[in-house]
């Protein structure tokens, strides 16, 4: 959350207040972090990255006279002896939003300097992701056992395999990076390097919890867009 | 001593601006209940606009509450909220042109392909 005062400077609200930061000197932004402009202008062309994605796989799916595989038959996964359709999509979507709620915590119990919930949260957000990158591998093997390549599958239109995996795959990528850094920053957090001051990440200045923020918007960006590949990619 | 009394001071006031934890449980179990109501669209297999409007409409819902309250666009000022969704619009520029691009494709490979062309 970006500082609710600045000195010297009025902070209005609303279009008004976009006006005069916008207009004004030194920062646009005015009480926001600059790791954290960083990393919003990052997820902003990221967006644009799997926007990309999904709109390709829409003109590749439209523009095919062959008929496009059911999801709810390729995903579906056998439990007590009864195929139930995108089992696993459903828990992989459960378990990421799991994860996406306590990242959201810890932000919060960071920002209120309270060190082990804010890493307890952080590494139960490290092992969501991890189980949800375990799932997803599981899911690749399983379909490429049943002979899904990216230029050819036995249920229907070729050009299937290759949306899933690079869409998947890019994302599962997220992911898996997410997960990396959620694991480096549970140890700062439990060694303490916010309350010693030590330097924070690509620069001098001392760390701080707001880069737990900073990383909560990664999190959460990987999240928002299962939501989009749940959407388009699973159920459409 | 008046340098302690003036620490806790200020961690009083940042404790004070950030958001009570309810919030945060209420977006999550509200994020639940969509996941599952979207679930719940594939399994008793809703066809043609009711499918697609509600598959839409549950992502949408979804993706708002996670970038409002998850990554706090709710709470930040209008000039970091509007520099984010602006560009958004070139985003379903895109997806009009490449409907219309799509469709010109796929009329194209069933004339030329399976209808055989013109002559």
């Amino acid at each position: 959350m970006s500082e609710p005062k600045i000195d010297g400077f009025e902070l209005k609200p609303g279009f008004k207040g976009m006006a005069s930061d916008t207009a004004s000197d030194q920062t646009m932004f005015k009480g926001v972090h600059w790791g954290k402009a960083m990393m919003w202008i990052f997820l902003l062309s990221d967006t644009f990255v799997f926007s990309c994605f999904l709109i390709s796989y829409m003109k590749g799916r439209g523009s095919t006279p062959v008929e496009w595989p059911n999801p709810s038959e390729v995903f579906a996964l056998e439990a007590f002896g009864v195929p139930v359709p995108l089992l696993l999509i459903a828990l992989m979507t459960f378990v990421l939003i799991t994860s996406s709620g306590t990242m959201a915590i810890a932000v919060k119990y960071g920002y209120e300097k309270n060190r082990k919930m804010c890493g307890w949260l952080l590494l139960a957000t490290a092992l969501g992701g991890l189980t949800f990158v375990g799932m997803q591998a599981y899911e690749w093997s399983k379909l490429i056992h049943e002979g899904v390549r990216p230029w050819e599958n036995p249920f229907g239109a070729a050009q299937f395999g290759s949306f899933f995996f690079m869409i998947t795959g890019f994302h599962g990528f997220h992911v898996s990076i997410g997960v990396i850094f959620l694991f480096i920053y549970t140890y700062k957090v439990f060694a303490g390097h916010y309350e010693k001051g030590k330097r924070g990440w690509f620069t001098k200045l001392k760390g701080d919890y707001v880069e737990i923020e900073i990383l909560g918007l990664y999190w959460h960006f990987v999240d928002l867009v299962w939501v989009f590949i749940f959407a388009f990619f699973y159920l459409w | 001593m008046e340098n302690t009394n003036n620490i806790e001071k200020t961690d009083k006031k940042e404790e004070a601006s950030t958001h009570k934890i309810g919030i945060y449980l209420w977006i999550w179990t509200l994020l639940f209940v969509l996941s599952f109501f979207s679930y719940m669209v594939d399994w008793y297999q809703f066809q043609g606009m009711l499918r697609w409007s509600l598959i839409l409409f549950f992502m949408f819902l979804k993706a708002g509450l996670i970038m409002a309250f998850f990554m706090h666009l709710f709470w930040e000022r209008y000039a970091l909220v509007n520099v984010l969704l602006w560009p958004m619009t070139a985003i379903a520029c895109f997806i009009f042109l490449m409907a219309a691009e799509f469709q010109y494709t796929l009329f194209s490979r069933l004339f030329y392909f399976v209808v055989g062309g013109g002559a």
